[in-house]
């Protein structure tokens, strides 16, 4: 434990500015964040157009994996999610809901304001995902290239030895939702660091790989290559988890952005000062 | 690992605030910006110049593809263990038109693929005719644009040699497949509305680009695209038209139809289906 510190005596005690994000960092961020939403978005549109999963080559369409389709209820349709044989009643949302100020339901699996566009429109969603996944492509590996040669990789996201031995608190710290203060704050935590190297190196290039998959023009670089990822609708079901798994990443990162100062995290990504809090220990002791 | 070197010589002081307020204005502001931004983006669906900026991305595709996956790259074949059970029938599943009709009912006896347009010699076909000419089987992967994707076995003649029967003309760049189906409504003489695909010479003299009149050992259904459909294997469902009726080489296809060389092209979708 810290010996007790009279508060103004600290110099850990005033919070301080610091410059956390550099500028490419900052501008790729953003970049990442619109074409994420939009290929989210519009893949949800690809989506629909299919809405069930399957795993190996082809389609088993009688026994797909996930499926959010629509039943015929005592009044008529109804949106229901299947997912391994249990089935889910999910009306109003998945399998059945208003597009826009419709008075009527319409049977489609993503809601209207989770796709684009809006209306179901399979060759439109095509051509966002695709102009937007080249963005993203392009960001993504000048964003790799950057961490690599900057140093950002070695200095920021790679924990150290002792971020390793102190994973434990760092784990209970954030499970009573206690943000670091002072020092600790300057740098991202232990788990921030394994999330953040999870995201970039697992399933941001799994979305992408899994993505060309369904080329059929792409499969022809060396035939069967897909094999590896389980065929070419195992790839479509493996591009979809890692969508899934991305956005579940942006929840828990806004999440963690609203809960630990949400002003100064986001004022840190667009001017690049963040700052960092007291030491509430010291202060506190 | 000497964290802060370049952090600390940037470090200026200053004090954290606690700003509800502005927490809560946040909070609406990008909940009125998401609404907006769902609003705008179909907006700019229907702004002609902003989808030639998405659609510019069909080109770099196009050119990357055939970077990776040169002209004469194979698409993957399939054991017979792979074949699926039935293979799904989509678009149209029984043409309407009276044509098509009249020869469906007399077996495709009076079915006849005529060859045309920039060519040495203009040709037709009967199917026998181009049962007795070499073949090539393939088992291969059919994958729709919507998603879903089917293993067949496919036997035809590839449309190479049909092809180097003709003699396309040095000015040739496309070959257009003219189909039965009509899909918005009958044809008129006035409205033709039939299905058509094209594809370049690249994929024209594919190994694998078969004019195939059989699917998994059957004459080819008509659900499938009787008597005769292309495959073009490494492109989407919508390029292996069926129903073909009638080849045409052309240099250009912008004065067919809306000149987006296809009928699902004209409606939006990619030329380049490879994706």
């Amino acid at each position: 434990m810290d010996m007790p510190v009279a508060a103004s005596a600290s110099p850990t005690a005033v919070s301080r500015r610091i410059y956390r994000h550099r500028l490419p960092v900052r501008v790729m961020h953003w970049i990442n964040v619109v074409c994420l939403t939009i290929l989210l978005m519009s893949g949800l549109t690809i989506f629909n157009a299919h809405p069930a999963l399957y795993w190996g080559q082809s389609s088993t369409f009688d026994k797909p994996w996930v499926a959010i389709t629509a039943v015929q209820g005592p009044n008529g349709p109804v949106g229901v999610t299947r997912i391994a044989g249990h089935q889910f009643a999910t009306d109003g949302v998945l399998g059945r809901s208003r597009v826009g100020d419709a008075a009527a339901p319409t049977v489609r699996a993503f809601p209207s304001w989770a796709t684009i566009p809006g209306p179901q429109w399979l060759s439109m969603g095509r051509h966002w995902h695709f102009f937007f996944a080249w963005l993203f492509v392009i960001n993504g590996i000048a964003y790799v290239s950057y961490a690599i040669f900057s140093g950002h990789l070695t200095r920021d996201l790679l924990p150290t030895r002792e971020e390793w031995r102190n994973i434990g608190r760092s784990i209970k710290d954030h499970l009573l939702f206690k943000h670091p203060t002072g020092a600790a704050a300057k740098r991202y935590n232990v788990l921030q660091n394994l999330t953040y190297l999870v995201v970039i190196f697992g399933l941001l290039p799994l979305v992408v790989i899994a993505g060309m998959a369904m080329s059929p023009r792409l499969d022809a670089v060396f035939p069967g290559w897909i094999e590896v990822l389980g065929g070419r609708q195992s790839a479509r079901t493996l591009h979809f988890l890692a969508a899934s798994g991305l956005l579940l990443f942006v929840a828990v990162h806004l999440f963690e952005v609203l809960i630990s100062g949400a002003w100064n995290q986001i004022r840190s990504m667009i001017t690049g000062y963040f700052v960092v809090p007291a030491d509430k220990r010291e202060v506190r002791s | 690992m000497n964290a802060h070197r370049t952090n600390g010589a940037r470090m200026r002081s200053g004090h954290a605030r606690r700003e509800p307020s502005r927490r809560t204005a946040l909070r609406t502001a990008l909940a009125s910006a998401g609404t907006l931004a769902l609003a705008g983006c179909d907006r700019l669906s229907r702004n002609d110049a902003f989808v030639d900026v998405l659609k510019s991305a069909e080109q770099l595709s196009h050119a990357a593809h055939r970077a990776v996956a040169g002209r004469k790259a194979m698409a993957q074949e399939f054991t017979p263990a792979d074949v699926a059970a039935h293979f799904k029938g989509n678009g149209t599943l029984v043409p309407g038109d009276a044509d098509y009709q009249a020869l469906m009912r007399g077996g495709f006896k009076d079915w006849k693929l005529e060859v045309a347009g920039l060519v040495e010699q203009p040709a037709s076909f009967s199917l026998a005719e181009l049962r007795a000419m070499p073949s090539r089987t393939q088992i291969t992967r059919h994958d729709c644009v919507e998603g879903w994707s089917t293993i067949g076995k496919w036997k035809g003649v590839q449309l190479g040699h049909v092809l180097g029967l003709v003699k396309p003309l040095p000015n040739a760049k496309y070959v257009v497949f003219r189909c039965a189906d009509s899909m918005d409504g009958l044809s008129t003489p006035t409205n033709d509305t039939r299905y058509y695909e094209s594809v370049d010479l690249d994929d024209a003299y594919h190994v694998q680009t078969v004019l195939a009149y059989e699917l998994n050992d059957q004459p080819l259904p008509v659900t499938n695209g009787a008597p005769l459909r292309v495959r073009i294997e490494r492109q989407l469902g919508y390029k292996h038209a069926k129903y073909v009726m009638k080849l045409e080489l052309v240099e250009s296809f912008a004065s067919i139809r809306d000149g987006h060389g296809g009928y699902w092209e004209d409606n939006g979708y990619e030329w380049y289906a490879g994706i």
